[in-house]
C-alpha cells in the first residue's frame, strides 16, 4: 500500500474516533461544558492533561531541538515537567478546593476586583491565543507534508473537527477526545522510538538505549562518547556537555517551570476531578504520561542526530570517512529539499556534502529542527505504517492542545466577561448558548491568524510563558499562601511583573514583534546578565511577588470576608467555625 | 481553628522539604553541579549531570508528586479535614 493512502486511512481513523466521542459526550449544562461536571477520572484527567500539554511543539519540534542543542536543550525537558510539581503543591488543590471554573475568575474573587479579573483574562487571551496559532500552523504542516493537500484545506478539516466536538462537547468532549488523542500520539511517538533504539543499540527501551553501547556490544563504545566523538571530529560542540551560560540556562528553567504551573488552561484541568484529594494524584498522572514522551525525547533526538551524521559521513562500512556524494543522497533527502526545510550548497564544488561545524566550510546550510521526528522513521528506514502513525499523533498533539487552549479563551469570554462582568442575570441556558458562540468565534479567529500567520508567530512561546509566569502563577501563589496581598498590591504586581517581561521581551525582538523596531541586538552580549528574553518571565515572576507584597503591606488588609476565603480554600473539608 | 493552622504549618512543612528535593535534582545536580558529577558513569554511558538534566529530575518530579499527594492525604485525615 503507497504510503500517502496509508496515512489517508491512519488519520481518517483517528477523525472518525474523535467525532464518535463527540457525539457521545454532548455538553448538556455550563458545569459539564467548562469543568466537564467534575466528575473525570483522575487518572483519565492526567491523560487529557498530557494531550492539553503536549502540543505540536512538544511532538514534532523537542526531540528536533535536543537533537541540535544537546545538553542545552535539557532547559525544555526540566522546565516543561518541573512545573508540574509547582501546580500539585501550590495551585491545583487550592483551585479545585474553590471549586468554580475560570482562572480570572478565581483572580477577581480573591482580590475583590473586577480589575484584577479583566487583566488576568487580558493576559489569558494573549497567551492562549498566540500558542493556538502555532497550533494551526502545525496542523497545516501536517497535512500538506503527509496528505499532500495545500496548507489552507489541511487547516480548514482541522478547525472543522475541533468545531465538532469543542463547540458540541465543551469540557466533556475535549476531555474525552483528548484521552484518545494522548493514545494516538504516544503510540506513535514511542514505535519509532523502540525501534531506533533496537536498531542502535539493541537496546528496545530508550530510556535505556540512549545509554547503552553500540550494536549493544560492549566491545563497542557508548552510544553518547560516539556521538560525542562524531560531533567533535567534525568541528561541533560535545553533545554532553553545556554550551550556553549557566546563569542563562537556570533562569530559562526557572520561568519555563514558573510559566507551566500558569497556564490557565492546563490549571482549568484540574477543576474537572470530583475532589481536593484527586486533583493531587492527578497533577502526579499527568506528569506520568508526559514524561514517558519527555524521557523518550532526548533519546529520540540523540539518535536521529547520530543517525543523521552517520548517513552523510559513515565511520563504519565500505565509505567509512567519506562524505556522501550529492548524487547518491538518500530518497528522504531529496522530500524534504522539496519543502526547503532541508538545503545543501555546495560550496566547495567536489559534489560531496561536507557537514561540519564550520560555518564558512558546512554544505549543509540548513536543516531545520522540526524534521528530525518527521523524518526519523525514513531516515531509519521504518515501515510505511509507521510514518502515517507519525503524521496521525502529529495532528493528535496539535488538535487536543489547540481544543484546550480555545477552551479556556471561550470559557473567560462567556464566564468572567459576559457572566462576570456584562450581563451577570444571564441564565445558564444563555450562557451555554454564549459560550458555544465564543467558542465557535475562537476557532474562526484562531483559523484567521493559521492562515495569515503574524511575523512573531515563531516568537510566541517566549510570549505565553512569559506572561504566565510573571503575571499568573504570583497572583494565584499568593491568592493562597499569602491572605495580606490585597486587590491594590495584587494588581499591581500583575501589572509590574507583566510590564516588565513584555518590555525585556520587546525590546530584543522589536515593539510587538515587528522587528525592525528593537532597541538592541537579540545577542547574548546585549542581555541584562546574558538572561535571554525566553529566560526573563522568572524574573518578572519575582518583580511581581517583591512589588505585590510591598504595596499591600502599606494598603489597607483585605476584608473579613477575603480572609475567610483564603481559610477556606486551605483545607480540603468543609471548615468547622 | 488552632488545628487548622497546625494542619496548615505542617501543609508548609512538606512542600518546603518537596520543594528542596526539586531545586536540588534540578537545578542542583541537572544545571549547577551537572559538569562535576558528569565524571560518574551511570546506567551504562550516561555521564550522571547529562542524565539528571535528561531523565532524572523528571523521573524524581514523577515520585516527588505522588508523594506529597500521600502526605497530603494522610496529613488531612490526622488533622480531621479531609473531604467527606
Amino acid at each position: 500500500m503507497s504510503l500517502q493512502l496509508m496515512t489517508y486511512l491512519v488519520v481518517g481513523a483517528t477523525f472518525a474516533l474523535y467525532i464518535f466521542i463527540a457525539i457521545k459526550a454532548k455538553a448538556a449544562t455550563t458545569g459539564e461544558f467548562y469543568v466537564a461536571g467534575k466528575g473525570i477520572h483522575p487518572v483519565l484527567n492526567g491523560m487529557a492533561t498530557g494531550a492539553d500539554w503536549m502540543s505540536a511543539a512538544s511532538f514534532i519540534s523537542m526531540a528536533g531541538l535536543i537533537a541540535f542543542k544537546g545538553y542545552d536543550a535539557s532547559v525544555f525537558l526540566m522546565g516543561w515537567t518541573g512545573g508540574y510539581c509547582l501546580l500539585a503543591m501550590l495551585l491545583a488543590p487550592y483551585l479545585r478546593k474553590y471549586g468554580k471554573y475560570t482562572v480570572p475568575e478565581f483572580i477577581g474573587d480573591r482580590y475583590y476586583s473586577n480589575a484584577a479579573r479583566v487583566v488576568a483574562v487580558l493576559c489569558l487571551i494573549t497567551a492562549s491565543l498566540t500558542y493556538v496559532i502555532g497550533q494551526m500552523k502545525g496542523i497545516g504542516v501536517a497535512f500538506s507534508r503527509f496528505l499532500e493537500l495545500p496548507f489552507e484545506t489541511g487547516l480548514f478539516v482541522g478547525m472543522a473537527i475541533v468545531f465538532i466536538y469543542a463547540v458540541m462537547g465543551g469540557m466533556k468532549g475535549v476531555t474525552y477526545t483528548q484521552i484518545a488523542q494522548y493514545c494516538v500520539l504516544i503510540f506513535a511517538y514511542t514505535v519509532p522510538a523502540v525501534f531506533i533504539s533496537l536498531q542502535l543499540t539493541g537496546n528496545p527501551i530508550p530510556q535505556l538505549g540512549l545509554g547503552a553501547h553500540m550494536g549493544g556490544d560492549p566491545n563497542n563504545m557508548f552510544m553518547l562518547d560516539k556521538l560525542d566523538k562524531t560531533l567533535v571530529d567534525l568541528g561541533f560542540h560535545e553533545y554532553t556537555l553545556q554550551k550556553g551560560s549557566t546563569l542563562n540556562i537556570f533562569m530559562y528553567t526557572l520561568s519555563l517551570m514558573i510559566g507551566t504551573a500558569g497556564l490557565p488552561h492546563v490549571i482549568t484541568r484540574f477543576f474537572t476531578v470530583p475532589k481536593v484529594k484527586d486533583a493531587r494524584s492527578s497533577v502526579g498522572w499527568s506528569l506520568v504520561f508526559i514524561a514517558i514522551l519527555y524521557t523518550t525525547a532526548p533519546a529520540v533526538g540523540a539518535m536521529a542526530r547520530l543517525n543523521l551524521m552517520e548517513t552523510i559521513r559513515p565511520t563504519t562500512g565500505a565509505h567509512a570517512g567519506e562524505w556522501l556524494e550529492y548524487d547518491q543522497r538518500p530518497q528522504w533527502f531529496k522530500n524534504w529539499e522539496k519543502t526547503g526545510l532541508l538545503k545543501f550548497e555546495d560550496k566547495n564544488g567536489d559534489g560531496k556534502i561536507q557537514y561540519v561545524g564550520d560555518k564558512e566550510k558546512n554544505e549543509m546550510v540548513k536543516v531545520d529542527r522540526d524534521i528530525m521526528v518527521l523524518a526519523n522513521p525514513e531516515i531509519a528506514g521504518l515501515p510505511n505504517w509507521v510514518i502515517a502513525l507519525v503524521a496521525a499523533g502529529g495532528i493528535a498533539a496539535a488538535l487536543s492542545t489547540a481544543a484546550g487552549l480555545l477552551l479556556a479563551i471561550s470559557s473567560s469570554i462567556s464566564h468572567d466577561i459576559l457572566k462576570g462582568i456584562i450581563a451577570p442575570d444571564m441564565t445558564d441556558k444563555q450562557e451555554l448558548l454564549a459560550s458555544r458562540i465564543a467558542m465557535g468565534g475562537a476557532i474562526v479567529v484562531a483559523g484567521y491568524f493559521g492562515l495569515h500567520p503574524p511575523g512573531f508567530a515563531a516568537q510566541v512561546v517566549a510570549l505565553a510563558f512569559g506572561l504566565a509566569a510573571s503575571s499568573i502563577f504570583p497572583a494565584l501563589m499568593m491568592g493562597i499562601f499569602v491572605k495580606r496581598i490585597n486587590n491594590i498590591g495584587a494588581v499591581c504586581g500583575m501589572l509590574s511583573g507583566l510590564g516588565i517581561t513584555l518590555v525585556y521581551i520587546f525590546w530584543f525582538k522589536g515593539w510587538f514583534f515587528v522587528a525592525s523596531t528593537a532597541m538592541a541586538a537579540n545577542t547574548p552580549d546585549n542581555w541584562f546578565l546574558g538572561i535571554a528574553p525566553e529566560a526573563f518571565g522568572a524574573v518578572g515572576a519575582m518583580v511581581n511577588f517583591a512589588v505585590a507584597y510591598a504595596v499591600s503591606m502599606v494598603t489597607p488588609p483585605p476584608p473579613e470576608h477575603i480572609q475567610r476565603l483564603v481559610e477556606d480554600i486551605r483545607v480540603p473539608g468543609v471548615i468547622r467555625r | 481553628m488552632s488545628d487548622n493552622s497546625e494542619y496548615w504549618r505542617a501543609n508548609i512543612r512538606l512542600v518546603m522539604g518537596c520543594i528542596v528535593v526539586w531545586f536540588v535534582v534540578s537545578y542542583g545536580c541537572g544545571i549547577l553541579f551537572a559538569p562535576a558529577l558528569n565524571s560518574i558513569r551511570i546506567l551504562g554511558g550516561y555521564p550522571l549531570g547529562f542524565w539528571f538534566a535528561q531523565q532524572g529530575s523528571i523521573y524524581t518530579f514523577v515520585v516527588l508528586i505522588f508523594f506529597y499527594a500521600w502526605r497530603m492525604n494522610q496529613l488531612d485525615r490526622k488533622f480531621g479535614v479531609e473531604e467527606d
